[in-house]
């Protein structure tokens, strides 16, 4: 395989990604565009970016081997990369740590953001208090009520949360909502989007970001170990954490790349959120992927107990590395998810976020058909307490 | 054959502003647009902009957004609103309409179906608003072999480069967005918009259209001073959103609306024609 370079200049992986937006925001894409490419070929920049990453982050983070949950499954050594341990506990800080001096490089005074399971939300609001930067995040109602925690870490950071009552009331809207803003306000306002989705150079410029999580598990891995792990899986929402984990493996063949779908209550009940496994290509949010959507083109409403997976579309990158071949993208029930949760938080006391629970679950099942010799990498994208009042509510149990 | 050149050669001749009102296709429900967009040609519409309704629709404000909620209860697919506009053609052959959406129900349909059905129900013009012409080469092609003029938009902040590109690219007219924001905005500077339309006119021979954030007949008329058709979509739409639980008012409440505003353009057309004259 030819040493892998995409997107192209216009920001196509293969037929995906592309940029699919109104004319008012061609322009300022292209300034970002500029901006990134510049910036992140910039020592200077980028030795801003890597101590922001050590010390208000808190990189790296570790690479730890779950040896009674490998011992526990019966299979394979599972290993967890721990960005659950990040500031603010998840991966998404990585990313909105390097928007966020994009931003303030290119002169801009507010920041807004669209999130779902409200990580990415936080992560924005936290470095926007830092910076000094105005802060809105856009939110589905539907998503405020399932992560009312975040809802309110988001306003302790200063940060104005919008609810959104349009559409289907979660993520997608959201993001909806955040374009219109951004339309509105483009002269004064940077778009920090939370996912490798949107039009370019979004996905790639947020894969450069996440990507920091597979260059350090590679490093980790070989000196912890030696050589390179069997496999890699991380959940698949948007698909940041996923492509953070695989992108620096993608040249590495041997390794297996797995992303994991939320198949919600299962993926022939319709009620999911699986477009890689059961969708079809569209044009959504600014670029070409995979989406869940209707005969006529109308975007569906889909279903994950995680919030954080609770999207129609994916990043344009996943739908070029699902067609090609080297990557392989699956689903995970609610049900399984959960029980992976329990799992996780009982035999090795750390307790999962519901979206990487998806990931878990099906690095369970993994393990076993790869047997002991073989070495497993899951991304553990996200810590749990976000969480506990939904798990608490699948239990019949309020508080 | 488009209708919309020959439909501003005429307006040109007669000295006139085009007024181009903007519905929802299937808002609030399908049996009411056709019997509309007939009404709306009676109170002085020159050319009828039809909306496909999409689930996420980004470049509107929710005046729009809750028309295309809905048309969406009842369905109204890419194919309901071709068949509406063959059922306006049985009656009407000469007012131009010009479908407005956005991508994804164009790309399931594909590109050359959609370019041939629209052409065989008497489509004149579409506006994709989610697609620049940098991802438009193959959609422009079909729609070009079937006659079909492709609408871009432009923006303010469109620099002279793509004022260009967008330009060639373009059939029938420009679609100047007057206003940096989703459609029925109310912020809409009339004297930034005449600037921009002036640089416009100096990229293209193309009539130039202006919409986005022109509510009323005062807005309608400043804009007449400057473009060559003045396009009014949340404003019409706001007065149909009024009458959902009385469908039968729909058309006399949106046809007393395009007859004020008709006539503002129409003053300033008389106006213009003495002071030149």
């Amino acid at each position: 395989m030819a040493a892998y370079a995409l997107p192209d200049e216009r920001g196509h992986f293969g037929d995906y990604g592309g940029v699919f937006v109104a004319e008012t925001l061609m322009e300022p894409l292209a300034e970002l565009r500029q901006a990134y490419e510049r910036y992140l070929k910039d020592p200077v920049f980028l030795a801003e970016l890597d101590e922001d990453l050590r010390q208000y982050v808190g990189r790296p983070s570790p690479l730890y081997f779950a040896r009674r949950y490998s011992e526990h499954v019966g299979g394979a050594r599972i290993y967890l990369k721990r960005e659950d341990l990040n500031h603010t506990g998840a991966h998404k800080i990585n990313n909105t740590v390097g928007q966020a001096l994009l931003a303030k490089r290119l002169g801009k005074t507010r920041v807004i953001a669209e999130t779902g399971a409200g990580q990415h939300g936080v992560a924005t609001a936290t470095v926007a208090a830092r910076l000094g930067l105005e802060c809105v995040v856009y939110m589905g109602v539907k998503d405020m009520q399932r992560q009312a925690i975040n809802v309110y870490r988001m306003k302790l950071l200063g940060a104005r949360v919008e609810p959104v009552n349009s559409g289907s009331r979660t993520l997608k809207d959201a993001l909806n909502e955040a374009m219109r803003d951004w339309v509105t306000h483009v002269d004064n306002t940077f778009y920090i989007i939370g996912t490798v989705a949107g039009p370019h150079p979004y996905p790639a410029m947020v894969r450069d970001f996440q990507a920091v999580i597979g260059r350090e598990t590679k490093q980790q891995f070989s000196t912890q170990v030696g050589g390179l792990p069997d496999a890699l899986v991380a959940c698949v929402g948007g698909g940041s954490n996923a492509i953070g984990l695989f992108y620096p493996f993608i040249n590495d063949a041997d390794v297996a790349l797995i992303g994991v779908e939320a198949a919600g209550e299962g993926l022939r009940s319709g009620r999911h959120a699986a477009p890689l496994c059961a969708g079809r290509p569209g044009v959504l949010h600014g670029n070409r992927t995979y989406l869940m959507e209707d005969g006529d083109g109308q975007i569906i409403e889909t279903h994950s107990i995680s919030a954080g997976l609770d999207y129609p579309g994916v990043g344009p990158e996943h739908a070029w590395l699902k067609d090609s071949g080297r990557a392989r993208y699956v689903a995970v029930s609610d049900a399984e998810a959960m029980a992976a949760f329990h799992g996780l938080s009982r035999i090795e006391g750390i307790m999962p976020a519901l979206e990487s629970s998806h990931a878990i679950a099906y690095a369970d099942k993994l393990a076993r058909e790869l047997g002991p010799d073989a070495s497993i990498v899951v991304n553990l994208s996200g810590r749990g307490d976000k969480d506990v009042h939904t798990v608490a509510a699948t239990e019949g149990i309020t508080f | 054959m488009s209708r919309i050149g020959p439909c501003f050669e005429r307006l040109q001749r007669d000295g006139r502003t085009a007024l181009i009102p903007y519905i929802t296709a299937g808002d609030p429900e399908p049996k009411v647009t056709v019997p509309l967009m007939h009404s709306m040609v009676e109170a002085g519409a020159d050319i009828i902009e039809l909306g496909v309704p999409f689930s996420d629709p980004m470049a509107e404000g929710p005046i729009i957004q809750h028309a295309c909620e809905r048309a969406l209860r009842h369905h109204t697919s890419l194919n309901q609103v071709m068949e509406m506009v063959k059922a306006f053609r049985a009656d009407d052959d000469t007012t131009p309409v010009v479908l407005m959406g956005y991508l994804n129900p164009v790309e399931v349909k594909g590109y050359e179906a959609f370019a041939q059905d629209a052409a065989s129900v008497g489509v004149d013009g579409v506006i994709i608003v989610d697609l620049p012409p940098e991802e438009a080469g193959e959609y422009v092609a079909f729609l070009n072999a079937q006659q079909i003029d492709p609408v871009f938009l432009l923006a303010p902040t469109s620099g002279d480069e793509r004022i260009h590109k967008i330009c060639a690219t373009s059939g029938g007219f420009v679609y100047y967005v007057s206003l940096r924001g989703v459609t029925g905005a109310a912020h809409l500077d009339t004297q930034e918009a005449a600037a921009k339309v002036e640089i416009i006119r100096r990229a293209t021979k193309l009539p130039v259209g202006v919409g986005f954030g022109i509510s009323d007949a005062q807005s309608a008329a400043q804009v007449a001073q400057f473009a060559d058709a003045v396009i009014v979509g949340s404003a019409i739409v706001k007065r149909i959103a009024a009458r959902v639980d009385a469908t039968d008012k729909i058309n006399a409440e949106v046809s007393g609306f395009l007859k004020e505003l008709r006539h503002a353009l129409d003053d300033i057309t008389t106006d213009q024609a003495v002071t030149t004259a």
